[in-house]
């Protein structure tokens, strides 16, 4: 058994910073590699590429990634998980194994986790007994269910750690929770049992603070973030991990950004529910017990995390067409440039009134004034106020309202308030609208499968 | 009796869980987390966000990070793929709440400006 394994996180999301992998693997030592892809809507965009093109489906950085990444990887045997599968890792597997043959890499061996995508079996599953009812609204899935876009099960670390068992150098997996990309290595290296409450949950803490990249490491940093160094080439968080459950957050030393115990609290605070109980498919970590100690330039020590059993459920993700928006913007100067702003909303609301359009929203919102924080802005005197970008957006289940809408914005330039621009970029056209359904099922009613693509 | 702002002494991150935001408020210090504890009740934020928030506020407390979490629903205008806001998910409401005006005793405020600003 290794004594330590560091994990290197190299995306916070599919359009994070495209070298940060390619620092990762090139400027310090690395085991393994983890690449989290995969947001609420980013599935329902991936299946609608796949009705189109049943080759297509995943994240296709990921190709690219590898043409870069691939050689040094092998050279000092890193391993890559990534869930940049989407609904088809099959097909972004066999990309990969495309890009390691024009190389001339042999030996590559690369393995799929899927069968986290129920979106064809939902009746079936309804027979069988799942639920599937909204977990936030507790509303029923029956009247949704025919409009869905995509519907994918949350798998946790096991899939992949079943994966790494098979010999895989690369682990590309559909649905998987973030957490378990980094939990996974720590699992299959130290031999850490399913029911390793403590162990489990020290390594989805470890999780928690990759799976946003630099997030952790002074990225989007609250606290003293003038103070960050060299955001241009900024270093991803790695967890140190070792057997007994103790990780060290750190970076590659010749990269940027900041690891301390306010950076990497801040990353332990995101997007999280009741801290007693964060849940994944791999355990329920406590995040009140986690404790963290500054133990050296850019190193944070987490321990004594406690955890307690899995619950019998996956979570499940669904998306489905919720009508359409549109968004516009027009930009007022000064003098008295918010009154103009203000005017102009007005002006556009009663032409939208008048034609009778049907929104189930309007929203203005005043750029540079309060357009953040709503009504926490303070009141200001206009004459300080340089400029206004008024921004409209309209949500309907009528499509042809939604066009319209897009057709009043323009007009404003020449038929109300003056000193306005910002009107290069066209009409607003209508987007679909995405709504999301979240919920539970039994997870002895959906199978993870692994396989070794050839 | 002395007024004070939450970024004089903590700091914060928010964002988003369905139509819900969380914002998470990290004090540098303990003695800031006591503060933070004591006086940054539910009724308070809830108080704060008036007009953002249309929800309930939950309040969650990690004394081991001197933090408190807090959910507040009924946000982000529906959630961040169906909301129409600029800040769909409330990324910005972390900065929002270290606007908040807290009035704490003098001896309190003497306890946080003995700390040194560096974390302990």
């Amino acid at each position: 058994m290794k004594d330590k394994i560091r994990i290197a996180s190299g995306q916070g999301f599919w359009g994070d910073l495209m070298d940060a992998p390619v620092y990762q693997v090139t400027r310090g030592q690395i085991d393994y590699l983890v690449m989290d892809y995969l947001a609420e809507v980013t599935m329902s965009i991936l299946q609608k590429q796949k009705n189109k093109n049943p080759e297509m489906g995943y994240a296709r950085d990921i190709p690219e990634l590898m043409i870069k990444i691939l050689r040094s990887c092998k050279e000092n045997n890193i391993k890559i998980i990534t869930n940049g599968g989407g609904v088809n890792p099959v097909s972004c597997a066999k990309a990969c194994k495309k890009v390691a043959a024009d190389l001339g890499i042999e030996g590559v061996k690369i393995a799929v986790v899927h069968g986290d995508n129920i979106l064809s079996s939902i009746d079936d599953l309804l027979d069988k007994g799942a639920g599937l009812s909204n977990m936030e609204t507790g509303e029923p899935i029956e009247d949704v269910k025919s409009r869905f876009l995509s519907a994918n099960v949350y798998f946790g670390a096991f899939p992949i750690v079943d994966a790494l068992e098979k010999g895989a150098d690369i682990v590309i997996t559909g649905r998987t929770t973030d957490t378990g990309l980094t939990l996974a290595p720590m699992i299959y290296e130290f031999g850490w049992k399913a029911d390793d409450w403590d162990l489990l949950s020290a390594g989805t803490v470890a999780g928690h603070i990759l799976e946003c990249g630099a997030q952790a490491t002074g990225g989007n940093f609250l606290g003293d973030w003038e103070s960050i160094e060299n955001f241009e080439e900024i270093g991803f968080p790695i967890a140190e991990a070792y057997p007994t459950g103790e990780i060290i957050i750190t970076k590659h030393e010749s990269l940027g950004g900041l690891v301390n115990v306010e950076t990497v609290s801040e990353q332990l605070l995101y997007e999280i529910g009741d801290p007693k109980n964060y849940i994944t498919p791999d355990c329920v970590a406590d995040f009140t017990t986690i404790n963290l100690i500054q133990t050296g330039e850019n190193r944070v020590e987490i321990f004594g995390i406690k955890g307690k059993p899995a619950t019998p459920f996956y979570k499940v993700s669904c998306s489905y067409e919720d009508g359409y928006s549109a968004v516009g913007t027009l930009t007022y100067s000064w003098p008295n440039a918010l009154t103009k702003a203000k005017k102009a909303d007005l002006i556009l609301r009663g032409r939208l009134e008048k034609l009778g359009l049907k929104f189930d929203e309007i929203r203005t919102e005043f750029v540079g004034y309060n357009a953040c924080h709503g009504p926490l802005a303070p009141a200001r005197d206009e004459n300080e106020i340089s400029e206004i970008m008024l921004r409209v957006a309209v949500r309907s289940q009528d499509k042809s309202s939604v066009e319209r809408f897009g057709r009043e914005l323009a007009p404003l330039v020449l038929t109300g308030p003056p000193s306005v621009t910002g009107f290069a970029g066209g009409r607003p056209r209508p987007s679909d609208v995405v709504a999301y359904w979240p919920a539970l099922i039994e997870k002895s009613l959906v199978t993870p499968i692994v396989e070794i693509v050839e | 009796m002395k007024k004070i702002k939450l970024i004089e002494f903590t700091h914060a991150r928010s964002g988003d869980k369905g139509d819900a935001a969380n914002v998470g408020v990290i004090a540098f210090t303990r003695q800031g987390y006591t503060i933070i504890d004591k006086y940054l009740t539910v009724d308070r934020v809830k108080q704060y966000f008036d007009g953002i928030c249309l929800g309930d506020v939950i309040r969650y407390e990690l004394p081991n990070l001197n933090a408190l979490n807090f959910i507040l629903n009924n946000t982000l205008g529906g959630g961040g793929t169906v909301s129409t806001k600029l800040d769909a998910q409330g990324k910005t409401l972390a900065s929002a709440i270290l606007g908040l005006e807290i009035e704490i005793e003098d001896k309190e405020l003497n306890l946080l400006t003995l700390e040194s600003p560096e974390h302990d």
